[in-house]
């Protein structure tokens, strides 16, 4: 449902965006929602594209109060702010079309360099946009922009889809895409286009939508082509080339909020500790969202080697593998922490425990794990925390003449010769 | 009266192969090794006491000094831990300049680790080999950042400078060369008879024992155990490339030879692989020029050439970290070693020891 | 002219003259080990892409040895506190003096050697045995772990390759009918050993490399496992005496492959108008660069394998090759 009069070279852009949009029409009917698509063609002016930037968060605002809509504004070119406002105008009035009919998304788009004419056709698509919008309560906004060589542009938007998706999480409603096509980076399009995809597949789920920009670069037809095959074998390329953001931006989708992947897997340590060890053996269990998610349990000093020894012998569980321990002084208390590893279930895991900071006396895990020796020792070396029955206890870094423990916060040099 | 009795000898921490300042306490009857008590701590520097006073960016080049050897993979675990707190997104042509500086630091790592193998062994000319090449990276990475060992180059949030022209011209350039003269190494020395007879079958031990000491790297590999960081918890953009993690089976100090002369050509194909994407763009992202870590702690981890390094870090939201730890392949990778020596001869000392790969700054941190 | 000496009544003047002599095969070996160890340098730059010496003394490096023995003689000579004193000193003369009486029965060209006696060959190898004592001595008297085990090593080494050295020469005895060098080169005049006796020159090559302590043989200095092995406690000349006498034993051991193998200094057919000290010369340096060229590619072998490698295959190959020997010549007297 976007129109565009895109310049005499891309007819073939057009086109193709044309039927991205139809298709996500389709969608949004069925999900009563919608992708408001925004593309802009700037030539030059970064300033037009935070107007535009600018609009689109208002027009996004005004879309919650509404239960939905993204009208978004974009402008063009070389020279014409007066062209910007003209569309700007025309997005408002969209916008209070859409308010009357809880739902729409015009869309102003804009071409170049000297074409007025332009501008009043895309007022006229805007209207028609509103037109549909009525009859299907939904709408998908198309705008598309045009990037020559503005990555600044570019930034903008991204920035703006960012905002755009958080409010579709609230509202369940909405992922709008950007997407740029750097001159250059046919592989960047490809993975987009992925994840582009994906976004679709999770929003009809959700009852929501993505609309999606699409740049064109200035003279490209050929990438604009490329682009829309790209589109269609999406899968296919993006193994090729995976995009960081796309995976990125897919993850966030997944876990909106507070569920992490690896919750259940921390469930299931958690019941099968809990069943075998006994209730209260942890202290609490959570998810550290800073450590790339991994499962941290903290034990009591008591139930610290048995927790161990569970995570280590249990069938199921399987940490045959101590990947790092050390101590930290956190001043109130002592704390061992124990990285460990399953291949079994392809898992990790840290074990914390809190120790006494006067006394720290813990159990040493050797028995369990023959690599925790010397981690151990560094531990008892540099922090002064006793393992019992550790086979071989010694201050293995600094001898067994040094003074204090310097990794203590507290610790004072001790030099004979001051 | 005519008696034997056993003698106690000092291997280092002056000695030529232990690689730096590693003592090793051995008691001998003959040349049959009874016990073997490794001593460390010659070159403790105490980088995590140092590190509790020092900003994150200041703290970048003290992670050059512990492996020597491949120090672009230390500076990246320390911004990785930091910017995986942050959140922050780093450039896409940052990490490509990142990935390509860590897997040229993997092989030159890598070459000097078989030149001096081999040097141990009593060969003196692929050392010299091995340095002309490692020669021809160390100027490569020069240029990258001006540093031939403690490079200082990666920053949280990206790189320090881009490359300069050319650079990757260079590194196009230097990959089939490297190739070529791979072949060349497994010519010298792979088939050679009296190689082979010292190092097969010599310093085994089991996939069990390979986990149960925490072994990681080459040394876990090949035992059999595939298990490469980069494949298995993909970090950076190390999923893009298509690439191999060598194993073997036999756990034995050939084994690991075969693993680590593999590993170079894997290197050498994501090289190849990520100068053919490499993109334009900015090489750093937009950080404060403070930089504060939100309050917490992480645990990252990534395949350094030695095996699993990782970077620890519990922040109270300061610009200094409040712990910072290290876990440093070679301390883990180092203790299994009285196990293997026991009952072996003196002469497979050297050629176990060599095996394990250990960078002493690392051991010592 | 040493012929008649030798038959002359001794006197103070004979005792002159043969001290004089002496000396200047002194000087000529000196001379040799000097551009020999330039040259082994120079073989190994080149094999290991690199240029070698090539500062002292032009571009070539000419001076270099000459300023490293200069060097040695200026150094401080330490000698351990707990070292057996008197062995400290006098081992280094053992391991040389044996080193440079070898010489003495070696035909360098037919014109040019000092004593011709009629078991020359018995005698290189019972004179070079002596050398063990010295580097055994060295190892015991330096108090010094390594050094001890190198010592041992070393007296383990050269007795084990002893045998397989003097057993695959019996093969050429066997078909001279003679122990002396001269009638032993004189015997190859159409054909040389190396194709009459090729079992016997591998074996002999091995053993030889072996006794010279050099790589892939050089267990007893193993440097990476023993730092240096014996010597590690010596410095200056007393060290340089223990090189001195290695690079001699390779000078000696070069030129016993070229006179037992090589056919000495015997021409090639047709191309005889080429000075017998020319062929000499050729045929040396090629056993030399070969020397050089194993010490470059090749790995050390580990001592139990050395052992094993001495015990159980040369020395029966050997044996082989005597018997076979012994058979081919009856036949071929039979018929």
């Amino acid at each position: 449902m976007s129109e565009k009069e895109d310049l005499a070279k891309q007819k073939a852009a057009a086109a193709a965006k044309a039927k991205a949009a139809a298709l996500a029409g389709k969608q949004a009917k069925e999900e009563a929602a919608e992708k408001p698509e925004g593309e802009m063609d700037i030539a030059k002016q970064k300033a037009a594209a935070a107007a535009k930037a600018k609009a689109a968060a208002m027009a996004r605002k005004q879309a919650k109060e509404e239960a939905a809509e993204k009208p978004e504004g974009e402008m063009d070119i070389a020279k014409q702010k007066a062209a910007a406002a003209a569309k700007a105008k025309a997005a408002a009035m969209a916008r209070k079309q859409a308010k009357e009919e809880a739902a729409e998304k015009p869309e102003g788009e804009m071409d170049i360099a000297k074409q007025k004419a332009a501008a009043a056709a895309k007022a006229k698509a805007a209207a028609m946009a509103g037109k549909q919008a009525k009859e299907e309560a939904a709408e998908k906004p198309e705008g598309e922009m045009d990037i020559a060589k503005q990555k600044a542009a570019a930034a903008a938007k991204a920035k703006a889809a960012a905002m755009a998706r958080k409010q579709a999480k609230v509202e369940a409603a909405e992922k709008p895409e950007g997407e740029m096509d750097a001159a250059k980076q046919k592989a960047d399009a490809a993975a987009k286009a992925k994840a582009a995809a994906m976004a679709r597949k999770q929003a009809k789920e959700e009852a929501a939508e993505k609309p999606e920009g699409e740049m064109d670069t200035a003279k490209q037809k050929a990438v604009a082509a490329a682009k829309a095959k790209a589109a269609a074998v999406a899968k296919a390329k993006a193994a090729a080339a995976k995009n960081r953001t796309a995976v990125k931006e897919s993850k966030e989708v997944n876990t909106p909020s507070e569920l992490s992947p690896n919750q259940s897997k921390l469930d299931q340590i958690v019941s099968a500790i809990e069943s075998h060890v006994g209730q209260g053996a942890l202290l609490e269990h959570y998810i550290n969202r800073l450590s790339k998610d991994v499962p941290t349990l903290v034990a009591n000093p008591d139930t610290y080697f048995s927790i161990a020894k569970f995570l280590r012998y249990d069938e199921q569980l399987n940490f045959s593998y101590l990947s790092e321990l050390h101590g930290t002084d956190f001043e109130s208390h002592m704390e061992i922490y124990v990285h460990l590893h399953s291949f079994k279930m392809n898992q990790s895991v840290a074990l914390k425990v809190k120790l006494d900071r006067d006394s720290p006396v813990i159990p040493s895990l050797v028995p369990l794990w023959s690599g925790a020796n010397w981690p151990e020792c560094e531990a008892y070396d540099l922090l002064g925390i006793n393992f019992y029955e550790h086979p071989d206890l010694k201050r293995i870094l600094l001898g067994e003449d040094w003074k204090g423990y310097p990794l203590r916060k507290d610790y004072q040099p001790y030099d004979v010769e001051v | 009266m005519l008696r034997t009795e056993e003698m106690l000898l000092n291997v280092g921490p002056q000695h030529p192969s232990t690689h730096g300042v590693f003592r090793l306490v051995i008691k001998i009857d003959g040349e049959i090794i009874k016990e073997a008590t490794p001593v460390i701590g010659y070159l403790h520097r105490g980088t995590e006491k140092l590190a509790e006073n020092l900003q994150y960016t200041q703290i970048i080049p003290y992670t050059d000094r512990l492996d020597y050897l491949a120090a672009m993979t230390n500076n990246y675990v320390l911004c990785h831990a930091v910017e995986t707190m942050m959140g922050v997104e780093i450039p896409e042509r940052a990490e490509y300049l990142r990935v390509i500086a860590m897997e040229l630091g993997r092989v030159a790592s890598h070459l000097v680790w078989w030149g001096t193998y081999l040097l141990d062994i009593g060969a003196t000319s692929p050392f010299l080999y091995a340095f002309r090449e490692r020669e021809m990276i160390v100027n490569l990475l020069t240029e990258l950042s001006g540093a031939r060992l403690t490079f200082n180059y990666m920053r949280v949030g990206g790189v320090k400078w881009d490359a300069p022209e050319d650079w990757i011209e260079k590194v196009a350039e230097f990959v089939p060369y490297m190739r070529e003269q791979l072949a060349g190494y497994h010519e010298l020395v792979t088939g050679n008879e009296i190689f082979v007879n010292r190092v097969k079958g010599v310093g085994i031990y089991t996939k069990e024992e390979a986990l149960q000491y925490s072994l990681s790297g080459a040394n876990l590999r090949c035992t059999g155990v595939k298990w490469d960081l980069r494949k298995n918890e993909p970090y950076s953009i190390y999923d893009r490339f298509t690439f191999d993690v060598p194993t073997r089976e036999e756990g034995d100090a050939f084994s690991r030879y075969h693993c680590r002369m593999e590993e170079i050509e894997e290197s050498l194909k994501i090289i190849e692989q990520a100068v053919e994407q490499f993109p334009e763009g900015p090489v750093l992202a937009k950080v404060p020029k403070i930089i504060k870590v939100p309050k917490g702690e992480a645990f990252v981890r990534i395949e350094s050439p030695r095996g699993e390094i990782g970077c620890y870090i519990a922040s109270e939201g300061k610009k200094e970290p409040y712990r910072l730890k290290f876990r440093r392949p070679s301390f883990y990778n180092l203790q299994i070693l009285p196990k293997l020596l026991e009952g072996e001869n003196m002469a497979n000392l050297i050629t176990i020891l060599g095996a394990i790969d250990i960078v002493l700054g690392e051991v010592d941190g | 002219m040493i012929k008649d000496l030798l038959h002359s009544a001794p006197s103070l003047l004979n005792f002159g003259i043969f001290f004089g002599l002496a000396v200047l095969l002194l000087f000529v070996v000196l001379g040799f080990v000097t551009y020999g160890i330039l040259s082994e340098r120079k073989i190994m730059g080149f094999m290991q892409m690199r240029v070698g010496p090539n500062q002292i003394g032009g571009k070539w490096g000419l001076l270099q040895t000459v300023a490293d023995v200069l060097k040695l003689l200026i150094k401080e000579d330490t000698i351990p506190k707990k070292a057996d004193k008197p062995l400290y000193i006098l081992a280094p003369v053992i391991a040389f003096a044996p080193a440079f009486m070898v010489l003495a029965t070696l035909p360098f060209t037919d014109a040019f050697q000092f004593a011709d006696i009629g078991v020359g060959l018995l005698y290189y190898m019972a004179i070079s045995g002596i050398s063990t004592i010295g580097i055994v001595t060295a190892g015991w008297a330096s108090n010094n772990k390594y050094s001890l085990i190198g010592g041992m090593r070393a007296a383990a080494q050269m007795i084990s390759y002893e045998i397989p050295l003097v057993m695959s020469l019996v093969g050429i005895v066997l078909l001279t009918g003679s122990l002396n060098l001269n009638d032993i080169v004189a015997a190859q005049e159409k054909v040389w050993f190396i194709f009459l006796q090729p079992i016997a020159f591998i074996v002999f090559f091995i053993a030889s490399v072996a006794e010279l302590n050099r790589v892939p043989f050089d267990l007893p200095e193993a440097e990476s496992e023993l730092v240096a092995g014996y010597h590690v406690e010596y410095s200056g000349f007393r060290w340089a005496f223990f090189m001195l006498s290695e690079y001699v034993y390779m000078f000696a051991m070069a030129t016993l492959t070229t006179v037992l193998f090589l056919g000495g200094w015997n021409s090639i057919p047709f191309l005889d108008f080429i000075p017998a000290a020319i062929w000499f010369g050729l045929k040396f340096s090629a056993v030399f660069y070969v020397l050089v060229w194993i010490r470059v590619t090749f790995p050390r072998i580990r001592a139990d394998q050395l052992m094993e490698f001495g015990w159980k295959v040369l020395l029966p190959v050997a044996l082989a090759n005597i018997f076979l020997t012994a058979l081919i010549k009856e036949l071929i007297n039979l018929f």
